[in-house]
């Protein structure tokens, strides 16, 4: 007990003398600690809250082509939309019987880069986007009116815009960035929603009629051109939807229709079950990921590097404390432990200091890829990196301490204590 | 009782041109407990290398040393510690006090690595040295003397039963020298330790009843005339 005291005094006045080199490695472990758990954290969560975050929805049906580029773009509200679909395929799958509920999405526009998505009213009034909880407005909003220029806005849509009840705006033509075409139509925002942590958040909703009118918009449903003219109904025939957000009565007919759409059809993709869409699209950033992980290891590596050349080039100057200390009885293992304790002191006080660089770089890279995607991290969730990221830098540490503690062991006491004379 | 015992003591050393040069050749010299004697000798006579043999810290090329009826020439590096932490108190000529280290805890690390010791005892020896007031200076921020006193009280801390000084009072200037020895002595009989002290100083040597020639102990030595 009383070998341990003194090995812990040693220890501690160790970090204090040379203070600027303990700061500097402890600062350097916790930003290795805190990117590690961070790379292995943000992809985890990113993943979970993409693949299984707040959809409501079983799958898509879309132009024929890309899967992962159809619920990317109707899901996360991202990429360009791969094409459009005819509006009978939008009646014929709303009226199957296998279908609870069919939402037609049609994309093209944007407000300040925000995207406008044109729909129809049961998106507030019959889709839950978790389940019992459909779209809530704040204050007095209320559903745009199908028939006019009304507008809905998500929440995060209106911080960044500024729009509220009442206000008007005119879209843009485009769905990716600020466009240059401004639309000539006005709409009033009818109201805001609360937040939901999804995608949907950045979305400026509109009557899908609307993005038919707009200035400009060729329907081509028939296969030829067709422009909408004021107050005159527009036929079926011409209309065409980006994709139809579809709920299925049960699983097993999401099944089914994906034979039918995938396999025998040749006009749409239903890209269905949403969750298994992203999941293979994170599986083939996969190397994305390792690369980071790769350079979270080197990281880790330098720092273990760090840490034994700013110990180990303290052991000269140190020569005649070991010497003096075992003068006084301490045997070599004691001087040897006091070094390797001392790294792994280091290793435990970055790991610590590691959890506010991980706190950190969770809540920047939270933010990004909410203001990004709608995609919201918890920021504080569990993942294993977090225990098992502190016990690695410790087994670094010690490795790390090991040379130096090589060095204070071989001291040679009496020539030494015979040199400092 | 005798408690330190040397015999045939051997001890040669290679020089750089790869010369055997011996340093010592003792044939015997005791110690009884309690006891205090002075060895005077020359510089580089070999009496550190002789209190480096009996502290543990070197070992002999042959011959016995014996502490208390236990041959410590054979023992091996780590019961050598053990033996230095649990028997000894040493205080160097430069007092070689840690400079990261307060003066209690240079203190209380000279009994941190023995089985017994008091932990009110590094304190109370601070105390009666007078330097109550200094327990948590640094030794920079001492006098020579007040830390010559400090490494008197590291050497005691542990309660050894034999202490053994270097050139205790090379460092000091006649009064705080006369000082430190008077407190050596005092502490070491009030402790009953044995104190095996080494110098060249006359004024030293003569504070000792005992008194040893290390030219006449050390075969090696050519005597010097006075």
């Amino acid at each position: 007990m009383k070998s341990l005291r003194a090995l812990l005094l040693i220890v501690r006045r160790s970090l204090r003398k040379h203070a600027l080199s303990t700061t500097v490695t402890v600062v350097s472990a916790a930003l290795a600690s805190g990117l590690v758990m961070a790379v292995f954290a943000v992809a985890a969560q990113s993943r979970a809250a993409f693949a299984g975050g707040p959809v409501g929805f079983d799958a898509v049906l879309g132009a024929r082509g890309s899967a992962t580029q159809l619920v990317l773009n109707t899901v996360f509200h991202l990429e360009t939309s791969p094409g459009n679909i005819p509006w009978t395929l939008y009646k014929e799958v709303s009226e199957d019987s296998t279908v609870e509920l069919a939402i037609p999405y049609a994309v093209g526009d944007n407000y300040r880069g925000l995207r406008i998505v044109g729909t129809t009213s049961e998106i507030f009034t019959k889709f839950e986007y978790v389940k019992g909880q459909k779209f809530e407005f704040v204050g007095h909003g209320e559903p745009f009116d199908e028939t006019l220029r009304q507008a809905v806005v998500g929440s995060e849509a209106a911080r960044i815009s500024g729009l509220k009840r009442g206000d008007t705006f005119q879209p843009s033509h485009g769905v990716l960035e600020f466009s240059a075409v401004q639309h000539d139509e006005r709409y009033v925002v009818s109201g805001v929603l609360e937040p939901t942590n999804s995608p949907s958040d950045r979305v400026i909703w509109i009557p899908i009629e609307g993005i038919f009118r707009m200035g400009g918009h060729i329907l081509r449903g028939t296969g030829e051109n067709f422009e909408a003219e004021a107050g005159a109904t527009i036929p079926d025939e011409h209309k065409e939807v980006s994709a139809v957000m579809l709920k299925f009565k049960a699983q097993i007919h999401g099944l089914r229709m994906e034979n039918r759409i995938n396999r025998q059809g040749k006009v749409a993709t239903l890209a269905w079950p949403i969750a298994n869409v992203v999941a293979q699209l994170f599986e083939r950033l996969g190397w994305v990921n390792r690369i980071l992980e790769l350079v979270a290891y080197l990281v880790v590596v330098v720092a273990g590097g760090g840490l034994l050349s700013s110990i180990y080039n303290t052991m000269n100057e140190r020569r005649r404390e070991f010497a003096i200390l075992r003068a006084l009885g301490a045997r070599r293992r004691t001087v040897f432990s006091a070094i390797v304790l001392e790294a792994m002191t280091i290793s435990v006080l970055g790991s610590l200091l590691g959890y506010l660089v991980y706190g950190a770089i969770m809540v920047v890279a939270a933010s990004i890829i909410r203001e990004r995607t709608g995609v919201v991290l918890d920021t504080f969730e569990w993942h294993s990196a977090l225990v098992l990221t502190p016990i690695a830098m410790l087994v670094v540490g010690a490795i790390a301490g090991i040379l130096p503690a090589r060095k204070a062991y071989a001291t040679d006491v009496a020539s030494t204590l015979s040199g400092s004379l | 009782m005798e408690l330190l015992q040397v015999e045939n003591l051997v001890k040669d050393y290679i020089s750089p041109e790869g010369e055997v040069q011996r340093v010592l050749s003792i044939d015997r010299f005791a110690l009884a407990s309690g006891e205090q004697v002075a060895i005077k000798g020359s510089s580089g006579s070999g009496k550190t290398t002789f209190l480096h043999i009996v502290a543990g810290i070197l070992t002999a090329d042959s011959g016995r040393v014996c502490f208390d009826g236990n041959e410590i020439t054979h023992l091996s590096e780590s019961r050598r510690d053990q033996y230095r932490a649990r028997e000894l108190g040493y205080v160097f000529q430069s007092f070689h006090l840690l400079g990261a280290y307060s003066a209690l805890e240079n203190v209380t690390l000279g009994a941190a690595f023995g089985s017994g010791g008091d932990p009110g005892l590094a304190r109370e020896l601070l105390e009666t040295l007078g330097l109550g007031h200094r327990l948590q200076h640094r030794p920079h921020q001492l006098s020579v003397g007040q830390q010559q006193r400090v490494a008197l009280a590291r050497a005691l801390a542990g309660r050894p039963r034999m202490v053994l000084a270097d050139e205790p009072t090379g460092n000091l200037d006649s009064t705080h020298a006369q000082e430190a020895l008077e407190l050596l002595c005092s502490l070491c009989r009030k402790q009953g330790a044995a104190l095996l002290l080494v110098s060249h100083d006359p004024t030293v040597l003569a504070a000792f009843d005992r008194q040893e020639d290390f030219a006449v102990l050390n075969r090696t030595v050519k005597a010097v005339a006075p």
